[in-house]
């Protein structure tokens, strides 16, 4: 006790203007993590072991700058519905309809394409979707049905209007250019290099940034690694992306990064942009947290509610595109089957609380990955016999609905595990 | 001290949930710069009549004054408005968000259109400082990471940073240890010496006796005493005040029907 003045200074929140290095940031979430708090951890940790399973497994198809492309254009359309779920599992509610949201606002795009010219329809197209959306939300925030059974009729309801939309059996098809480039297009490799530089700068940018205001608690050898992986990564895969992936007689070349790679990346800043700069996000995140403190603290509760449906309607539109992109065309089963499950599992696996308040739109990326991993993987190891086992396809849709089941289980067991231990 | 006019009084406020009868006629004086307590028996209507001076419950009658002001308390908002703050008996904070988002909550400093954190943050730091808050580490953290007593000083923290007149805290050393209920108890007396309102409702007789100027006691949903501590200094006299509605001459006269 020589110098009261240090007890005092550290004793105060004084951790806040501590510089910290590389070590203690590991230290401090080593704790975060022993607490039960595991955030993207599992999801990032799944994507690393599972590239290394199946790229050991089937090294000459997995790891093939075709499957690469093809794994991207696979994963954008859950990525963005799942994004759309996010917003209500933030408040603890749940979409059960967002995929036959989807299907409608596809159904409408490509329906509409028919006749009108391409920026009306997909204007009508998102109209839709947002008036789907403040329609469960003004059953879920004014009337107070639980959003589990609204949406739960909503699956039936919407998916009648899909098929009066496409008539039954049929299927609708898409001959505007832009939409059927949205997924299968691709950035010339010129710009797809341009692209990545430019996206380097501005992340570096970002998070020397964040240092600057961070009061020193981010340590600059922690922004060199991050910004250094990033460069490394994206080198690594344009330089892939950028190769003639088209096959041999093929009548012209394929490369370059897929379009959804930008259009994913962009509604990722956009919408992280909403939840951590603005008070609307703000006041999201609260009303998940604890709805009576959101509204003794003067927020419109039932507002946000409904705005997150919104929201919710409207980004699931815009992942119908995506679906219908994919194919060309749009069917009774678009939006249907797995595309819901997958959706809420993505975001779920990513490191979203089903209980709300705790996410990150970066989580739906990241599990949408893993999601798309799995099927795209297995595919690729097709028939194996296993010493003991005999042989499996794992080619299957049985195996691959059961290994993405037993994912999302993990997953939510990882949830609420980490939810008891925190109370 | 200003003890000649109350910041905040209530007059013949009548309460009911359906047909329960919560607050009859009820009558309550609060006085900047004093500590007054709120005390009564489980189930007397301290935390019913809390809920109607800051707007969460609408009133069935009775008037409210501030600072001499009639005033209508239509919501919390129109409450946070005039200055008054309650800190609840179940706390309301958000756990998965940190200090400075909770202590901002619904009144967030924008910047440009966007949240002005630094700001925010700065502004958090300096009241926990002015309140001598010594236990908390960043107030980065969130507050699911905070012990029952940090949550607490959180919760009176926000009033203070709200420049807030009249503070009420609904039972704040409920579920605290003894050194955890010494911080809030001391907070609670300088929020007073700040020149605050402060209404502490308290089952802990002691406490009441060591913190507060005035005592008021509910018994039932009516007011039966409203004295100066000086003359309630024993914890008898208040415990019987709370259980029986009188003690002495003072409280419920013999023939009161309730
Ligand atoms: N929301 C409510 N609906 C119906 N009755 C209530 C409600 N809140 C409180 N009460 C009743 O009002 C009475 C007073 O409760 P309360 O104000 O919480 O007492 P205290 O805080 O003094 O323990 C109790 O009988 C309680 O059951
Ligand atoms: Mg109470």
């Amino acid at each position: 006790m020589s110098d009261p003045n240090a007890i005092h200074a550290l004793t105060d929140f004084a951790l806040d203007t501590v510089e910290k290095d590389f070590k203690s940031v590991v230290h401090d979430n080593v704790v975060r993590l022993k607490s039960g708090n595991l955030g993207s951890l599992p999801a990032i940790l799944a994507i690393i072991v599972l590239t290394g399973l199946f790229g050991w497994a089937n090294p000459n198809s997995f790891l093939s700058k075709i499957n690469l492309a093809n794994f991207l254009e696979q994963a954008s359309a859950v990525i963005v519905i799942a994004m759309a779920v996010s917003f209500v599992l933030l408040l603890g509610e749940i979409d059960l309809s967002a995929g036959f949201t989807a299907g409608v606002a596809a159904a409408v795009l490509a329906t509409r394409l028919e006749h009108w010219a391409l920026l009306p329809s997909i204007g009508m197209s998102a109209l839709v979707a947002i008036v789907l959306g403040a329609f469960t939300g003004f059953m879920v925030a004014k009337v107070g049905i639980p959003s589990f059974v609204v949406t739960l009729a909503n699956v039936l309801l919407f998916q009648g209007v899909l098929l009066l939309l496409v008539k039954d059996g049929g299927s609708v098809r898409i001959d505007d250019d832009v939409i059927k480039d949205l997924v299968g297009g691709n950035l010339s490799p010129s710009s797809s290099w341009i692209f990545v530089g430019v996206g380097l700068v501005l992340f570096a940018w970002s998070q020397v940034r964040k240092q600057r205001v961070s009061h020193r608690a981010i340590p600059m050898s922690l922004v060199v690694f991050k910004v250094v992986v990033a460069a490394i990564g994206s080198v690594l895969v344009t330089s892939l992306l950028v190769e003639n992936r088209a096959f041999p007689n093929a009548p012209a070349p394929i490369r370059g990064i897929p379009y959804v790679v930008p259009l994913v990346l962009m509604l990722l800043l956009l919408l992280t942009f909403v939840l951590n700069r603005t008070r609307y996000g703000r006041h999201l995140y609260a009303v998940g947290g604890n709805a009576e403190a959101a509204r003794r603290a003067g927020i419109n509760v039932p507002r946000i509610r409904l705005s997150a449906f919104v929201i919710c309607g409207l980004l699931a539109g815009i992942g119908g595109a995506f679906l219908a992109s994919r194919v060309n065309s749009v069917d009774p089963n678009t939006g249907a089957n797995d595309t819901l499950l997958l959706a809420v599992g993505s975001a779920v696996i990513g490191g979203t609380s089903l209980f709300g308040g705790q996410g990150r739109m970066l989580n739906a990326v990241l599990g949408g990955f893993v999601l798309a991993l799995i099927p795209n993987g297995l595919t690729l190891v097709g028939k194996k016999s296993l010493p003991g086992v005999g042989e499996i396809d794992f080619a299957s849709s049985g195996t691959k609905f059961i290994c993405a089941g037993l994912a999302l289980l993990l997953a939510s067991s990882v949830d609420a595990l980490s939810r008891k231990r925190s109370t | 001290m200003n003890t000649d006019a109350a910041i905040l009084e209530a007059s013949g406020i009548n309460k009911t949930f359906g047909p329960v009868h919560v607050l009859h006629d009820v009558d309550f004086k609060v006085y900047a710069g004093q500590v007054t307590s709120l005390i009564g028996d489980n189930g007397a209507g301290k935390s019913t009549l809390v809920k109607c001076i800051t707007g969460i419950y609408p009133k069935d009658s009775g008037t409210f004054a501030f600072e001499g002001q009639p005033v209508d308390i239509g919501g919390p908002r129109v409450a946070s408005e005039l200055g008054i703050e309650v800190v609840y008996q179940d706390l309301a904070l958000c756990e998965n968000l940190d200090i400075v988002q909770n202590l901002f909550l619904g009144r967030e400093r924008l910047k440009t259109g966007l949240l002005d954190e630094r700001s925010m943050e700065q502004a958090t730091r300096d009241t926990l400082a002015g309140l001598s808050v010594r236990t908390v580490k960043s107030v980065r953290q969130s507050v699911s990471s905070l012990s029952g007593g940090q949550r607490q000083t959180v919760a009176i923290a926000k009033a203070v940073l709200w420049k807030s007149k009249v503070v009420l805290l609904d039972e704040p050393t409920a579920a605290l240890g003894v050194a955890q209920t010494r911080q809030v108890l001391d907070l609670v007396r300088r929020l007073a010496e700040n020149g605050i309102g402060v209404v502490l409702i308290s089952h802990n007789m002691n406490d009441v006796i060591e913190v507060s100027d005035r005592v008021c006691a509910m018994y039932l949903g009516r007011v039966v005493a409203d004295v100066p501590v000086t003359s309630a200094t024993k914890r008898e006299f208040l415990v019987e005040l709370i259980t029986s509605g009188r003690s002495g001459d003072v409280g419920l006269r013999e023939e009161a029907t309730i």
